[in-house]
């Protein structure tokens, strides 16, 4: 151990009662800064696995045309000039013929999926009620490359929906609307044409109220027959190796394949701008603790330096520099960040665990997502963040107390005229 | 034990010219000393007496390097330091000053033992069991041998004092300083600080400087500089 070291280690031993309160501070500003980036970005996390698990990492669903119009005018001496000039972009809502955007899409390596859906309103009929829906028509062993609604379905199977003529997936709060249960009856029609007759073969709960309400899933074939639209799909789902990549691969399709694509975080752009800031403000009320960790140990060091001027004389009389004066109180605040930072990281961690093992009031939140318990997320990097606040608060409050003590003069210490 | 030195018994190892030093800013400014001249000898203990407020300890402290001159020269063991910088008078401190204060200025949470290791540790001339045994000797011989794991509190003011001789012997200095040594103990004390210190820095070859205010003290040692306002008398 080098001499300035034992030193440090000395005298904090010596000052318990302000080292312990400077270690608190620093345990509670890690740990709370751990705890409230893990709830929230666990929540986060959590919204952000629903809404790619059902709707992908990308819609594509309008086709760009760009109007080009020319005109000439005529300049003086009889000159015709003619100018071309590129209007706004039109859309044209739907793809036409999505077997060949498809087709370039499967040659992206980012892409790991693509699903055809055809999408329409429809009026929903049971035996009991009727109500009002959204057909999705969708090539099952397509969509479940995209989404994740073969985990969601809480009653029946894919299998059924894939082998049983038309068959259907209904949303639990539509089913629960309309009253059916698994293996009942649905007629489905388009604007009072004639309903045609499905059967429940699974019932599915994402968690997201939007489409529980009002989803039911048909085969391609089926939706097309509904909703009238014999060729042609709504949009393509696709799935990437890399959802954060979602943004820089829209880009490329509607550069490359110009059509119009819209990424997840475009899409879902409010909530996580709502995620965002609670993580943002969370972190700045955490902060506080942080920087009350780093007040408490400007105020342990300060005054070690004052109650250890006589020791400062010593050491400075033994030949120990400037720089070790310095080096033995930036130890202090290092031993005390260490304990702290480690016990706050353990502190963080047991607690991150034991609020997920905690039931969230009346049952859970559903809506966005669905959840029963508390969500937290494990990230190495919020460890590292709240570790290296804490670092900059402390040392940076350690550095004044810390200087001050290199700068006093031995003489004018053991003469008494220390100020 | 051999003192780290190369200079001669009774060569000059300190030696102070025209040394002037202000205490003091605006009107409360002192010219403490005057254009004092002193030098030290190898072997020799030099006692240097007067009231207080002479500016004993003022020269003691420019000696030692703790403070710097507003005027004049200090050399040790032929080297001038009186200009040099910060870092270079505490190298020289390191290597060549032992230091003794009224009020002991033991470091109270570390042990005897370490607290006359502590400078060795500094310096690093020696690796840690030597370092170990050295200090341990060093005790035994200012009769602290039994109580060398005892902390700084746990020890009376006399064995503090002893412990702080031991110290100022612990890098094997050319030069120990004391300042008041023996102020703050009684006379049984005091007599065994002081013969302490002057048999150990004879046996050593090292030169010894006293501040004292004590004329048993003063008259046993080899020389007696006596000051007032700020120059030898």
């Amino acid at each position: 151990m080098s001499p300035n070291l034992r030193i440090a280690f000395r005298f904090l031993t010596a000052k318990k009662r302000a080292m312990v309160m400077s270690l608190t501070c620093i345990v509670l500003g890690v740990g709370l800064f751990i705890i409230t980036q893990a709830t929230t970005t666990g929540f986060q996390d959590l919204f952000i696995e629903t809404i790619i698990g059902a709707d992908g990492a990308v819609l594509i669903q309008d086709k760009i045309q760009s109007a080009r119009t020319s005109f000439e005018t005529e300049h003086g001496s009889g000159v015709v000039i003619e100018t071309t000039q590129d209007n706004a972009v039109k859309l044209q809502a739907g793809i036409e013929e999505p077997a060949g955007l498809v087709a370039a899409l499967d040659d992206n390596p980012a892409v790991v999926g693509v699903s055809q859906v055809l999408k329409g309103s429809v009026d929903i009929s049971s035996a009991v009620r009727s109500d009002t829906g959204r057909v999705y028509g969708i090539n099952i062993d397509q969509h479940l490359k995209v989404s994740n609604l073969g985990a969601k379905i809480v009653e029946g199977s894919v299998d059924d929906f894939r082998n049983r003529p038309a068959g259907a997936m209904i949303g639990r709060e539509l089913a629960d609307r309309l009253l059916i249960g698994l293996n009942d009856f649905i007629q489905v029609s388009q604007s009072g044409a004639t309903p045609q007759r499905y059967r429940v073969m699974a019932i599915f709960v994402t968690g997201i109220s939007a489409m529980d309400r009002e989803r039911i899933y048909l085969s391609l074939s089926d939706a097309a027959s509904v909703l009238h639209r014999p060729t042609g799909v709504s949009y393509l789902q696709l799935q990437l190796a890399d959802p954060a990549r979602a943004p820089v691969e829209s880009a490329r399709i509607v550069d490359e394949l110009r059509y119009n694509a819209q990424p997840w975080q475009e899409r879902e752009r409010s909530w996580l701008s709502a995620f965002s800031a609670l993580q943002v403000s969370s972190a700045i009320t955490v902060l506080v603790f942080t920087l009350i960790a780093g007040v408490a140990m400007f105020n342990t060091l300060a005054m070690i330096v004052i109650e250890k001027t006589k020791d400062i004389a010593i050491l400075r009389s033994m030949g120990y520099e400037r720089a070790d004066v310095t080096r033995i109180f930036l130890w202090q605040a290092v031993i005390v960040l260490t304990i702290g930072a480690v016990i706050g990281c353990v502190f963080g961690a047991a607690s991150t665990y034991g609020i997920s093992k905690m039931p969230l009031r009346n049952g859970g939140i559903s809506g966005i997502f669905s959840a029963k318990y508390y969500v937290v997320a494990w990230d190495v990097w919020h460890y590292v963040e709240a570790v290296s606040t804490a670092v900059v608060m402390v040392m940076l409050a350690s550095i004044i107390p810390a200087r001050r003590a290199a700068r006093l003069e031995p003489g004018d210490i053991v003469r008494g005229t220390a100020q | 034990m051999k003192a780290a030195s190369v200079s001669a018994p009774g060569e000059v190892v300190l030696c102070c010219s025209g040394l002037h030093r202000y205490l003091g800013r605006d009107e409360g400014r002192v010219h403490v000393l005057k254009g004092v001249s002193f030098e030290a000898r190898r072997g020799q203990v030099e006692a240097i007496v007067g009231p207080s407020g002479c500016g004993k300890s003022t020269l003691l402290y420019l000696l030692g390097l703790l403070d710097q001159p507003d005027g004049g020269e200090i050399s040790i063991n032929g080297n001038v330091m009186s200009n040099t910088d910060d870092a270079a008078r505490t190298a020289a401190r390191g290597a060549h000053i032992g230091f003794v204060f009224q009020f002991h200025f033991l470091m109270l949470e570390f042990t005897a033992l370490e607290n006359v290791m502590m400078p060795m540790r500094k310096l690093g001339r020696l690796p840690e069991p030597e370092m170990t045994a050295r200090a341990h000797s060093l005790l035994a011989s200012v009769g602290l041998g039994e109580k060398s794991h005892r902390l700084g509190t746990q020890l009376s003011g006399g064995e503090q004092q002893r412990v702080a001789v031991a110290r100022a012997l612990a890098n094997q200095p050319t030069i120990i300083l004391a300042d008041e040594p023996t102020g703050n103990l009684d006379v049984k004390n005091s007599a065994l600080v002081f013969d302490l210190l002057t048999r150990l820095a004879k046996e050593n070859g090292q030169a010894v400087v006293l501040v004292t205010h004590n004329p048993e003290i003063a008259n046993r040692c080899d020389a007696t500089r006596p000051m007032r306002d700020g120059l030898f008398v």
